[in-house]
């Protein structure tokens, strides 16, 4: 029997609770479900660095409730070195994966691209499913690093593994045997479940826009989902390639890293040759620098839709918009070599990877500049996710600028592996990142909840987190400057006079970073207390309570199963036309037709 | 809350640039900055550093000016509507034409250390040191009066009857070598290091000398430097490289030629 | 028109009548033109017609993530094959060529034309026709990966493993991801050869039957690629 073309299958709103909240194939179900996979991570993470944060800052102190949490590997009161180490292992990964590759693309832009492009869900909604459980999945995994080895907890190598310290096994020390195998398996399912999302934004951006929404009425976020998804198409095979080498290394006793004669713990080994070290530095940079582009770009889509919304103007440059985020995109995959000028590498090829490194950073100053004119002349309203967005620019350009210094061969020279790295890399992603998730959060949180969170405590939250962050990571450019090595569980103790004598001085810095760390870790809890009650308790929102343009304000809050209803939405103008000379509001809705306009023509 | 965000923006900013000056300022401050540059590319380094801090500096005063300021300005209760405009193409080209000029400069101007001390071998008179890191120590290894490194056997290789670095026994080029775990230098002359690693990766790291690079095992690294000025210095390792990561530290003791001489002639194995 | 109010965020909202739940069967002015059936293909629409272009893009998409994984892989074997130790002569020993690979390769070339002729057919609805050749490709796609099979136990039987030296390393790794990748590939032709030979044909099947083609032929060209470098650029 043949089928015609217009055969259509009943997308039937889901019952039972299983098919509706736990194995959903509806986008904005999943995407909750990423949102929520993120902030159990974020909540993991954070703890992780809090935990890091106190050795530092007391390193001769016993902590009783660390010996209850960590009985073996805490077991004087205090963290030991492999502890300090796997807790800043797993805190790295678990961050960078899970929370800053999962919320803003698999949790935000899962739920709110089909709705701004006017679909009904993605294009395959199964395949959607299927990546959130096995990034789920990965996840579980990479919880059970933690205890895959007693008197360590989890892995010990950075969330960047480096062999042959990752490759040898348990005779390079502990944590690095069944542990660093756990942690390979959970990056390769993640790398899986990434790819598959990927292909899912892809599909969904190009082939599922609803009449009238042509490429240049999209808005800025469905932009940056989509160059997130293309740069993780690129990426992510190439992370996978070099996390199953590293497992044969373990595995099957390969030498793909591990190079001859080496001598490990007083034991020659033979049955190893010819590995090279710098094969997986470059084969995991090449994802690596992709990858933090990943994490920051749709929180710069989400920047200029929140900013634009609030400011009630248009963004400004909305093309360049767009071209600055395919020239990072691009430039992205040429830069890597920037983390690898030490590394042994050709000193010429050095210099080739820091003169495109520069160059990078021009459309992020581009960005900059756009975000500020989009100010320049507004009428802004300060909510919560607003404030949050005019945060993420102040952090983007603290963080961004000191790529400046690192871009450098010569300054690297210095500053590599010192804390001036780790200040940096925490600002663009830990903080300027994070703050792109929670003006997300607070924005979106009425569209998805149907109920509106406290502006209050909101704005309270905002000015705890930005000044704690800034006082917890300026400090760090200073330690770095100095010379303060990273991933030292200890730089100099005063009391024992252990460690490095030339940061002897450095003890004022350590602890107010730390105190800083503490204060602003507590100031989440009202984030937390705000989102958990809102959800629940909190107003009920309208369909556009923040008089905003673009689709996804067009529905109920929260959306029906199939988003507008049965209907096609039909688009007739840009995303951000705000303050319209002569329009009765100071807002058009993008589904508000013009006088003469049809949908087809160009705007 | 425009008003006093702003506020804090400019507040940010004048944190910032104190705590980055604090070591001009306040005595106590003294060392919250480079350490004393030691060696013969340091002052061009710290030349480079302060071309680019300057650079950064006005960036980001002048970018979160603008920030605090129109967040100061432009507030939801200004009379009238905002703004209606798409952006203006002449100012994007202008600023993306300047800043592009201003960060390909730094990037051109960021290589001439680099250059001086990788595009070129060491130069002629230089003293050769083999460098073997382990964990977690460092095995500095001197020639001795021939001028030659004897061969080396992993085989051999044996801590605990003092043979870090595995030096073969029936080599005779092998028998004056020096193995120490510090290195020493004389001072004004060029150090040629060859960087060598028994396990996993480690990283060479002398602050005072501005100078950074990786032990890779399996490869034998060449780099070279010059110390200007005598006094011990803290050598530390700057890459992962296992739990006694943070303890692996040794020292760089630049002394005058006699000094170093009698360096060499009291370890110099009996013949 | 609307009645739904605009409220100022933070104010007490009290829900609307209009569109606050269920799926609107009214039209509120916000749809012109209602919700009829969307002309032209690319469209979403209310209900879930069926767009054959997305399964295209799709299997694109796919094939631009399996090529950066062996283009990830063939670098790292460049590398290696490179890489010069510190002491001695070179350790890359690359391994003898088996005869079997020629057919293997000559099996997939084969079902690469089968699966070419049996798409024309497909176009012409000579289904007959289409069945034939179609299932001749899925048997010879199951061909190639028994001679694969063969080759392996071929290098076994000389007690050449994954570990035995790089260049057996790499040629394990990067074989068996290809067969593993071809057997996802062999599992899409077995689907359309069986809809086919139920007699399952129509749009779905067009689109089942482009997507797989694209898919194989890749699958097709990177054995030869993969052939090419691990046996003669050594």
């Amino acid at each position: 029997m043949a089928e015609t073309a217009d055969a259509i299958h009943h997308h039937e709103a889901p019952r039972g609770f299983i098919r509706k909240y736990i194995f959903s194939l509806d986008h904005k179900v999943i995407g909750i479900q990423y949102w929520l996979l993120a902030l159990v991570a974020a909540l993991v993470g954070m703890t992780l660095s809090v935990l890091m944060r106190l050795q530092l800052a007391y390193p001769n102190q016993e902590f009783g409730f660390l010996k209850w949490i960590f009985p073996n590997a805490a077991a004087n009161g205090t963290i030991s070195p492999e502890l300090y180490l796997s807790l800043m292992t797993m805190h790295g990964t678990i961050m960078v994966f899970f929370v800053l590759t999962t919320a803003p693309q698999g949790g935000f832009g899962n739920y709110i691209l089909p709705i701004q492009i006017g679909a009904a869900d993605m294009a395959f909604p199964r395949l959607n499913m299927l990546s959130f459980w096995t990034t789920f999945l990965a996840f579980v995994v990479m919880v059970l690093a933690f205890f895959a080895e007693t008197g360590v907890i989890g892995p010990i190598g950075g969330w960047t593994g480096y062999p042959p310290l990752s490759a040898l096994g348990e005779i390079a020390g502990p944590g690095e045997g069944t542990a660093v195998m756990l942690w390979i398996i959970s990056i390769a399912l993640f790398c899986i479940g990434s790819l598959l999302g990927a292909l899912n934004f892809i599909t969904t951006m190009l082939n599922m826009r609803t009449r009238g929404m042509t490429l240049t009425r999209l808005p800025l976020t469905c932009w940056a989902w989509f160059t997130t998804a293309v740069l993780a198409l690129l990426s992510f095979p190439v992370l996978l390639s070099a996390g199953i080498l590293l497992l044969l290394e373990h595995l099957a006793g390969t030498s793909f890293f591990i190079p001859a004669n080496s001598i490990v713990n007083g034991k020659l080994l033979t049955d190893r040759s010819g590995g090279s070290p710098i094969l997986w530095q470059h084969l995991f940079w090449f994802f690596g620098h992709p990858e933090v582009y990943i994490a920051i770009v749709p929180g710069m889509g989400l920047t200029s839709q929140v900013l634009s919304t609030f400011a009630r103007k248009p963004i400004f440059g909305y093309r360049v918009m767009i071209y600055a985020i395919f020239a990072i995109g691009l430039l992205g995959f040429f830069v890597w070599g920037h983390h690898m000028f030490i590394s042994g590498m050709a000193p010429m090829t050095a210099t080739v990877f820091s003169l495109v490194t520069l160059v990078i950073g021009v459309p992020s100053a581009i960005k900059t500049f756009n975000w500020l004119g989009t100010m320049w002349g507004a009428r802004i309203r300060f909510t919560a996710a607003m404030l949050f967005a005019i945060g993420f620019v102040s952090l983007f350009v603290s963080g961004g600028i000191t790529g400046l210094f690192l871009g450098q061969t010569s300054l690297d020279l210095h500053l590599h592996d010192t804390y001036f790295v780790a200040g940096h890399f925490h600002m663009i992603m830990g903080v300027a990142a994070i703050f792109g998730m929670f003006a997300g959060t607070y924005y979106w949180l009425p569209k998805m909840f149907g109920r509106m969170m406290n502006e209050t405590l909101g704005k309270i939250h905002f000015w705890c987190t930005f000044i704690g962050v800034n006082c917890i990571f300026i400090p760090f450019h200073i330690m770095g400057i100095m010379g303060a090595p990273r991933r030292y569980s200890l730089h100099w103790n005063p009391v024992t006079g252990e460690g490095l004598q030339y940061l002897q001085t450095m003890g004022p810095l350590t602890k107010f970073a730390s105190y800083a760390a503490f204060f602003t870790a507590a100031a989440q809890i009202i984030f937390f207390a705000n989102l958990i009650y809102s959800m629940f308790k909190g107003p009920k929102a309208s369909e556009n309570p923040w008089e905003a343009t673009t689709l996804e304000w067009v529905i109920p809050s929260p959306p029906p199963h199939d988003n507008f209803g049965g209907h096609e939405p039909t688009v007739y103008r840009g995303p951000y036309e705000y303050s319209v000379p002569g329009a009765p509001k100071d807002y058009c809705m993008q589904t508000d037709p013009e006088p003469s306009e049809s949908p087809e023509s160009e705007h | 809350m425009g008003k006093a965000l702003g506020i804090l923006i400019w507040l940010l900013v004048v944190g910032v640039v104190l705590l980055f000056l604090a070591h001009d300022i306040w005595g106590s401050a003294q060392t919250w900055w480079l350490p004393h540059a030691i060696s013969e590319h340091g002052a061009a380094y710290d030349s480079e550093f302060k071309i680019t801090l300057v650079v950064v500096a006005i960036a980001f005063i002048l970018a979160q000016i603008a920030l605090g300021y129109v967040v100061f300005s432009y507030g939801a209760n200004k009379a009238g509507r905002a703004v209606y405009s798409h952006g203006n193409t002449r100012l994007e080209v202008t600023w993306t034409v300047i800043t592009l000029a201003v960060f390909g400069t730094l990037g051109v101007m960021g290589q001439r250390v680099w250059a001086g001390l990788h595009f070129n071998e060491a130069p002629p008179g230089s003293i050769s040191v083999e460098v073997t890191a382990q964990q977690f120590g460092w095995n500095f290894r001197y020639p001795g009066a021939d001028g030659q490194f004897g061969r080396t056997d992993p085989k051999q290789v044996d801590d605990s009857t003092g043979n870090p670095v595995g030096i073969d026994e029936k080599d005779p080029a092998g028998k004056d070598d020096i193995v120490s775990t510090t290195l020493s230098v004389p001072v004004n002359r060029p150090v040629h290091l060859i960087l060598r690693s028994k396990d996993v990766i480690h990283s060479f790291f002398v602050p005072n000398l501005r100078f950074k690079q990786d032990l890779v095992p399996g490869m034998a690294i060449n780099v070279h430097f010059t110390p200007i000025e005598t006094g011990r210095y803290e050598i530390t390792c700057a890459e992962l490289c296992g739990l006694g990561h943070y303890k692996m530290r040794s020292f760089l003791d630049v002394m005058s030629e006699e000094d170093y001489a009698k360096w060499l002639k009291d370890r110099a194995p009996a013949q | 028109m609307s009645t739904t109010t605009v409220t100022r965020p933070g104010a007490k909202i009290r829900p609307s009548g209009v569109g606050a739940r269920g799926n609107g069967s009214h039209d509120d002015g916000r749809f012109p033109g209602g919700g009829g059936p969307p002309s032209g293909p690319g469209r979403s629409g209310g209900g879930d017609e069926f767009h054959p272009e997305k399964y295209r893009i799709a299997v694109w998409v796919i094939v631009v993530g399996v090529v950066m994984l062996f283009v990830a892989l063939s670098s790292a074997y460049l590398f290696r094959s490179a890489w010069q130790p510190l002491d001695g002569p070179s350790d890359w020993t690359p391994l003898w060529r088996p005869r079997v690979l020629w057919l293997n390769t000559a099996i997939i070339i084969a079902s690469s034309v089968t699966l070419e002729v049996a798409r024309r057919f497909l176009k012409r609805e000579k289904y007959l026709f289409f069945n034939r050749w179609m299932s001749m490709t899925a048997l010879l796609g199951l061909g190639f990966l028994a001679g694969q099979f063969m080759a392996w136990r071929q290098f076994v039987g000389q007690g050449i493993y994954l570990r035995t030296n790089p260049h057996s390393s790499y040629f394990y790794l990067l074989t068996s991801l290809h067969a593993l990748h071809l057997l996802g590939g062999l599992v899409a032709l077995s689907y359309v050869t069986v809809r086919g030979l139920r007699f399952n044909f129509g749009v779905r099947q067009d689109a089942a039957v482009q997507a797989t083609s694209i898919y194989w032929h890749f699958m097709d060209a990177l054995w030869v690629f993969l052939f090419v470098l691990l046996f003669f650029w050594r």
